[in-house]
This record gives C-alpha cells, structure tokens and sequence, in this order.
C-alpha cells in the first residue's frame, strides 16, 4: 500500500524518492513532509533531531524544547489516551451537572468514600482541575502543532512541485512502457497536458537527458486535515466562551398557570458568566393544556406514554397572544429562548382550613413522579395561620391499587381513579431560621407523626372532591376536583397536571454547530482526497542504459526509434488508490500518444 | 403466525445458516493449515518463503496493467491458498444468512410500524446485520474472506446474546419520536459495523506481526493458516481503510447525537453516560489514527488502540446501556 512497507522490511529501500524537498525544512514527525511513509526505516530513537539534548539548553532552550516535545505527535496521541481514561470516572461516579439527586445519594450510600471522592473532583469530572488540564494542554498542543504545519502548508503551495528521483524504478508503483515513431517533445508535452487536465501541478525537469514531468497534487488533503484541528479548536472556544452567553432556567408550570420569563420567575436559573439578566425579554407563558396518550391496545406495552403534548400561549409585553403546542422532540423556540419539555406529572389542588373554616393554604401542588405508573411524591407546608406548623407528606396514585399490606400502588399513568394519601406532621417545619428548603421535601426532624404509619391515626386518603379532618382538631383538608362537573366514576380530568419545562438561550450554539460541520468536512477532504506526487520521465529509447535496473527486464527494450516512458507515484499518506492512478495514467498517456487499443 | 413471529424465526434462521458458514469457513483455515504444512513438507522451508514472495511482486512488473494486483509489495501471502470449496460455501452461507436476517429486520420493523432500531434487541438485530453486510460489501473489493471465521463468530455469539434482550414490539416513547432516531442510531450502527471489521483486522494483524517476528519456518509456525494471509503491514493498511470509515460515521453520530440532545433534552452536551463514552471511543480512535502517522506507534501499538476502542464500542453498547444509568436509558429492558 504504503511504500514503507518495503522499506520496512529492507527489501526495496526508498532512498531516490527521499530528495531533499521531500524532507521539508523539519524533521519533526508533525510535520507533513515528514510522514512515516517516506522514512519509515529510520530508526526510532535517532528519529529526531531534538531528541538527545545536549546539557545546556539555557532557559531559552528548554522551554524551546518542552515546546517541541508538547507539540509532537507522540504527546498528541498520548494527551488524546489521557483524555479518554480521564472521561471514564465520569460515567461511573454520578455527576453534580447531570445528576445531582444521584450525587446526594451518592453521599448518603457512601457517607464514608463520598467526601474523598469529592476531594478529587470525581462529582465534577468534566470541570475538575485534572481533566481540564488534560484538554487544555492537548489543544495548546494542537494549536502549536496547526500554526507551523499552516505556513508550512501555504509556503509547500506555492513551491515547485519536486525534483525528479533518478531512479523511478525503485518506487512501488512504477510502470514503464515503449513507444516506437514517438518523439521525446510529444510525450512530453501530452504528459503535461493530461496531468494538467487530472488536477496536478506540474513541472518539467531535464536531468542529465532524461526529460520529465514531475507532478503532485492533493493539497487539498492537508487544507482539509488543517481546517479539521482548526475547527476542533473553533468548537472548543465556542462551548467554553461562547456558552457564557447564555442562561438556562427552569420552572415547573400547572395546567392554567403562567410564568414570565424573567429571572424571579424561575424555579432555578444559571446565567452564563456573560449572561446580562436584563436582556430576558419579558414575555408571559400560559400552560393552557397538557394532553398525554398512553398506550392502552398493546398488551406488552400497556401504560406505556405514546405522546406528550402541551398547548401554550406566549403572551408579548405589548398584548399579542400567540398560541403554540410542543412536545418533547419539538421545543418552542420563541423570542431568543428555546422552551423545552422535560417531564410532567400531576399538580393535586389541596386546600388547607383551620377549624373555622378559613383558607389557610390553597395550591396545586406538583407531585414528583417515582415510578412509569406515576406513583407521585410531593409536599405541603403550612406554617402560619394553624394552631401549629403542619406538614403533609403527600402520595399521590392516579390508578390506586391497594396491595396486600394495606399500602397503595399506581397500575396505570392515567387518572382512573385517583387517589391522594396523606401523612400528617406538625413541629417546627424548619424553614424559619433562613436555610433554603426544598419545595419537593419535609424535613420531618423536629415534626411529630400525628396521621400515618408511624402514628395510632391512618393516613388521610382522599379522592378528587372529597375532605377530611386534620387529626387533633388541626382544621381540615381538601383534594380538590378540577372537573366537578365530569359523570361519577369519571375522573379523566380531576387533577390538574403541571409541565417542567427547561428554558434556554445559547447564541453560541449556532457556531458550534458551525464548527462541527466543518469538522466533518474536514475530515472527510483529510482521509479521502488523495495527495500524490506522481512522475512521467521520457527516456529516448535507446538512452543509458543505466537509467534503468533489472526489474522488468523481459526483453522489450530492444533499440528501437522512439521512447522509453517511465510512470511511477509516491502516496503521501494513506492512498489506496495509487497504484490504479499510476496504471490509468500509463494507460492514457499511451492512448494520447496514439497506441491501439484492442 | 403475526410478522413478528415471522420475524423472530427469520432471525433463528439466519443465526442458524452464520453458525453453519462459521463452520465453514473455520473449515477452510484449517484446510489452510494443511496446505502451508504440506508446502513445508514439499521443498526446503525457506526457499518457499523466498520464492513464492518473489514471485508475487513479479507478477506486477512491466506492462501488466491488472487494476488489481496487490498495491505495493510485501503484501502477499508466503503461502498462496488454493481455492477452495468451503470458503465459497461460507461465502454462500453467509450471504443466505443476510437475506434471511435481512428478512427478519424488515418484518421486524413492519410489525412495529418504525424503523427496527429502538430497543436493545433490535439495535443488536440491526447492528449485527449491518456487520454482516459491510463485510459482504467489503469483499466484492479486497479478499477479506479468512474473517469469515472471526465475523461470522462474531455475529453468532452477539445475536445470541440478542435473546437476553428480547422484548415485544412497543410504540416509541415520546423522546424517541424524531427522525434523529432514524439517522442517529442507524449512522451509529453502521460505524460499528465497520469498526468491527478493522478490530477483526487488527487482530490477525497482531497475531501475523508476532509471527513474523518470530520469523519462524513454515514447519514451525503455531497457526499455520497465517502463512496464507496477507503480511501484518498490509492488514494494518486494511485495518486502517476501514476503522476511518468507520471513525467518520462515529463523527457523524456524535453530531447527529448532540443535535437530537438538543431538540429532546434542551442542552447538546450534558456529558450523560452514553455521550461520554461516545466521546471516549471517538477519542481513543483519534488516537488510533494519530498513532498509524507516528513513528515508533505503526504497527502492533496502534492495533491495540484498535482493539481497545472496539472493546470500548462494545462496552458502551453491551454494558453502559445495561447497567450505566442515564438519560439513554431506553435500552427497552
Ligand atoms: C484535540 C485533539 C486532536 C484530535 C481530536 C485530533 C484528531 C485527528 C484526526 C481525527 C485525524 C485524522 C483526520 C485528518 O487527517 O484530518 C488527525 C490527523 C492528524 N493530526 Fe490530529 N487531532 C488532535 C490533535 C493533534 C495534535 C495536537 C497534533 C500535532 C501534534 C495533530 C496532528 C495531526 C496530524 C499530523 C495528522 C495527520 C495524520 C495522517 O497523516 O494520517 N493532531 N487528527
């Protein structure tokens, strides 16, 4: 394939296609002119000139060296293995930017390995110290290795294609063929003419009478290969600037309510470092509607959900309504802000009233799903207006299903019958001395059980419509029914249902996109564009005979009028292809000079 | 009987026709064995060496204009085969058993009413059949049938393993209603396909390149059958032909993978288990092509790279979906 192959095994060493301008003006193995291929038997350890290093260096000379070993090929492929086993704990260690509920439990299973773990950054792998120090020394790396190899590159261009090797009969690809009643001017001239016509450049030599062509081409393969690391670097700027840019924030939306998109508004935000909080622009965004489907024909898929969809209204500051519809796959993208569809589930209305009678909390309250049938977890806290703080510990069934042991399950995700239990915990709620708490937990550490399975009181199961007493003459509780007009035993809509919604801006998104495009392009151009030179030497027929070896010796040079034509190519890099070029190009060559075909 | 039936069937069928092309084709190296101890019986062990390669580059001299004789020399077996009977029937077996497979995957996606890429067992019933027919694709242009063994093996103990896998037809979930499934998986199945074939490679070319430092006599070798095979350099050139098709169709899926990310989960990159290990094939096979254009790492040093980003394919697809938790947790299991 390669020509090192030979020279690999010493059997055809390759020293007349090694003329100087093959070697470049570095030996460096980054260097393009330098490929394997065409010194393939030097040996390894006197393979570079910077290699052994002579004591003094001076300071000057040693950062020029630790430059040269940074920007070689060997630190490359070892930079590149590094970065590869560095990724590796991320995917056995949960990650705080993924997965933070699974680091918090991380820490709970492991309260022992946890904080070492955490020590060494395996939470925040791909932000930790060690693994940015991996890519960003491979990418100093790179950018010192595509600076040189791009001028090296443009001044190669614009040079003359090389040098004619004397002794063309040593390339593996070589083909020699006699042209009795032609004349050296002609061959010559249809050579430059066909290789013209094939995309090469040429040049025309006369070396110690022999005349030839000598003709390379591809330089598109190292244009491609260089745009390809450029553009490696393009994304990696575009993700760790550009990124900065934008934000992204959450918030977690019932059927009938709006949110506007501003930055109290979220349930969570995290702007960019760039991000400027003012420039949201402030429109309001109504979850009219949440639509799902579950499968309900196919026995093996049963309960499965086949399709999510939420109807929504964006409302502009000045007053135009506009309605949409989403679904996961299909995000809104609306006024510089992409709206997408995370997850859903059901928001039960629960209403709260002291023993008068008075509304002391009234709220949908999203419940957080557990399980495919959506056996949902939620919370309500209310800290003022009853005789004590009380607490609620809430599940929510939209099938109910009792087990065995008393305890429900959910056996479908849509609301057949629906059913809401409580537990019930008064205390101290614990949100009073200014530690944030979850919405989605109760900390029942200073809270007394007074209603469910750690107390003498069951829990309070409720379904839509229905109340109950809080125990201890607490007040009393409802689980509201959002369609109160619906036929008995209907339940389809009695439970608002609420979207968590994610929404972005990333400006920088469209140019690493951009980039990776062009990586791609790249690396397509790199691999599949041959570079070659390739050489078309004329002979008059009855030339020295030194000018040709043994090989082929089989009788057809007998002197005769005319030319001895030598084709023969150099792949520089991977050409598969080559030995065909060289036989298609003999064989054209030939027609042009007027051989029959038969 | 229902399609899917039909389609489960077609597959035991063509499970049972790679089984018997295994054989086959084992059949044929062991033939080979035989030949190359025969040929060291025959003449004096090192003439045989010497004079079949000779013999070989001088079939590509003056004015022979075959497009296909070997590119370069040193290519060539030492030991040249003789045709054979069972590499042509595990040829044909072979290709008996894509129809058939083939068969089942259209049934299979029929039935479902989608493309058959959405669960484990049938990315494992896609993917296979991809394997098998990229190797078909690749020998109408190189002579690439002593993998038969390896491939055909391969391919049985991977649908084999399929069963473990096995789930009735389902719809799709909502995240994975978008043509990016179409053109991720499928992409991402195809660059295995191809991977496997220049993990194949490097793996004889390992085993090749041992031997042929070892430069043992005919009559010494361990596999004999080596000897009939192409010389280590011109398997890591093959391996290497295929891994960057493969490498490219990776690329491809990494993009294709961020893009749908983005449209499903709202963020492009989020660094969830399957994206990096995704990731980390795509950079030990950076590497890899790093390591062939660099002295001192051609040869047997880059076919490990090879390898083991083949192991790793094979690790994000058998365990990372399995037993890794994270957003691509619809393995169907
Ligand atoms: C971010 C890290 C890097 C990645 C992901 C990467 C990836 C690649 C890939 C995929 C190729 C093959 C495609 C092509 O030829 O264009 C390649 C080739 C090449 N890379 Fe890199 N590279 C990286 C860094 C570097 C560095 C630091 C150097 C310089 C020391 C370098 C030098 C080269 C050279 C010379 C080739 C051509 C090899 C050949 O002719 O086959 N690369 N690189």
């Amino acid at each position: 394939m390669t020509s090192s192959s030979d020279s690999d095994r010493g059997a055809k060493p390759q020293r007349p296609a090694r003329s100087a301008d093959l070697r470049g003006p570095s030996d460096r193995i980054d260097d393009p002119n330098a490929r394997p291929e065409l010194d393939g038997e030097a040996p390894e350890s006197a393979a570079r000139p910077d290699g052994p290093v002579s004591p003094k260096l001076g300071v000057v000379g040693s950062l020029r060296f630790f430059w040269r070993q940074l920007t070689s090929m060997r630190t490359a492929i070892l930079l590149l293995l590094l970065l590869a086993i560095a990724a590796i704990p991320g995917s056995l260690v949960p990650q705080r930017s993924s997965d933070p509920n699974g680091v918090t439990q991380y820490f709970v299973d492991n309260p022992d390995l946890a904080p070492v773990l955490d020590k060494l950054q395996l939470f925040d792998v791909y932000s930790s110290a060690w693994f940015s120090a991996v890519y960003i020394l491979l990418f100093v790396s790179l950018i010192g290795c595509i600076i040189p190899r791009t001028k090296h590159h443009f001044d190669a261009m614009r040079s003359r294609p090389p040098r004619t090797p004397a002794r063309l009969s040593r390339l593996a690809d070589h083909i020699e063929e006699t042209y009795a009643g032609v004349d050296p001017d002609t061959a010559i001239a249809e050579a430059r003419t066909l290789l013209k016509k094939s995309g090469y450049r040429v040049e025309e030599y006369d070396q110690r009478g022999v005349r030839s062509v000598s003709a390379e081409r591809g330089y598109l393969r190292e244009t491609g290969n260089l745009v390809f690391h450029a553009s490696l670097v393009g994304v990696l700027v575009a993700v760790g600037i550009g990124g900065g840019f934008g934000y992204s924030g959450q918030r977690v939306v019932v059927e009938g309510q709006s949110f506007v998109n501003s930055v109290i508004d979220y349930d969570t935000i995290n702007p960019g470092r760039f991000f400027d909080q003012d420039s949201l622009s402030p429109y309001a965004l109504t979850l009219d509607r949440f639509d799902v489907t579950y499968e309900t024909q196919n026995a093996d898929a049963f309960g499965q959900p086949i399709d999510f969809t939420a109807h929504l209204t964006t409302t502009t500051p000045d007053g135009d309504t506009e309605d949409h519809s989403m679904k996961v796959n299909q995000p809104l993208r609306f006024a510089g802000t992409d709206v997408f569809l995370l997850g859903n589930g059901y928001a039960p209305t629960i209403t709260v009233r002291d023993p008068e009678g008075t509304v002391v909390f009234t709220d949908s309250v999203p419940f957080l799903p557990q399980d495919a049938n959506l056996t949902s977890v939620g919370v309500v806290k209310v800290p003022d207006g009853l005789e004590k703080q009380v607490g609620l510990l809430g599940f929510f069934y939209p099938t109910a299903q009792p087990l065995e042991d008393g305890a429900f399950t959910s056996t479908f995700p849509d609301l057949v019958l629906p059913m809401l239990s409580l537990n019930v915990y008064t205390g101290d709620l614990g949100i009073d001395g200014g530690v944030p708490r979850s919405v989605y937990t109760l900390n029942t550490d200073d809270m007394t059980q007074v209603a469910g399975r750690d107390s003498d009181v069951e829990a309070i199961q409720l379904l839509p419509g229905q109340s109950a007493e809080l125990p201890n003459g607490l007040g009393s509780i409802e689980f509201g029914n959002a369609d109160p007009d619906a036929a008995t035993g209907d339940f389809s809509n009695s439970v608002p249902r609420f979207a968590s919604l994610d929404i972005h801006s990333d400006p920088s998104q469209v140019w690493v996109l951009l980039f990776a495009v062009l990586v791609t392009l790249g690396l397509l151009t790199s691999l599949f564009v041959p570079r070659r030179r390739v050489w078309i030497a004329v002979h008059p027929a009855d030339g020295p005979p030194g000018a040709r070896d043994g090989e082929g010796a089989d009788g057809d040079d007998e002197p005769t009028s005319g030319v001895r034509v030598e084709y023969a190519g150099l792949a520089r890099g991977e050409d598969p292809g080559l030995a065909e070029a060289v036989e298609a190009l003999a064989y054209r060559h030939g027609t042009a000079l007027g051989v029959e075909r038969p | 009987m229902d399609l899917n039936d039909f389609s489960v069937m077609a597959l035991w069928t063509a499970l049972a026709l790679y089984a018997l092309a295994f054989i086959a084709f084992t059949f044929d190296l062991a033939r080979r064995s035989t030949e190359v101890r025969q040929a060291a019986d025959a003449v004096v062990p090192s003439a045989v060496a010497r004079s079949s390669s000779t013999a070989g580059s001088e079939a590509s001299s003056v004015r022979t204009l075959t497009v296909d004789r070997p590119t370069g020399t040193g290519g060539e077996a030492r030991v040249t085969a003789s045709r054979s009977p069972s590499l042509r029937v595990g040829v044909a077996l072979t290709i008996l058993g894509f129809v058939v497979h083939l068969a089942a995957d259209v049934t299979r996606g029929i039935a479902a009413g989608r493309v058959p890429w959405a669960n484990m067992y049938e990315f494992a019933m896609t993917g296979t059949l991809l394997i098998i027919g990229v190797f078909l694709v690749v020998l109408t242009r190189e002579d690439l049938r002593f993998l038969g063994t390896f491939v055909t093996g391969l391919v049985v103990i991977l649908l084999g393993l399929s069963w473990n896998f096995y789930v009735e037809v389902a719809p799709l979930i909502p995240a994975l209603q978008s043509a990016w499934l179409v053109v991720h998986v499928f992409v991402a199945s195809l660059g295995t396909a191809f991977l496997a074939l220049g993990f194949a490679l490097s793996v004889v070319q390992l085993v090749q390149a041992r031997q042929e430092r070892l430069q043992l006599e005919l009559s010494a070798l361990k596999m004999r059958f080596l000897a009939t095979l192409p010389s280590a350099d011109r398997l890591e050139n093959l391996a290497y032909r295929v891994s960057i098709i493969g490498f490219i169709f990776w690329t491809f899926t990494l993009i294709a993978g961020a893009i749908w990310a983005e449209s499903a989960w709202g963020r492009y990159w989020g660094w969830d288990t399957k994206e990096v290990w995704t990731f980390i094939i795509w950079v030990i096979y950076a590497g890899y092509i790093h390591a062939r254009a660099t002295r001192g790492w051609r040869g047997t040093r880059s076919a490990w790279l090879s390898i083991i980003g083949f192991a790793a394919v094979m690790f994000n697809f058998g365990i990372v979906n399995v037993f890794f938790k994270g957003l691509h947790a619809y393995s169907g299991l």
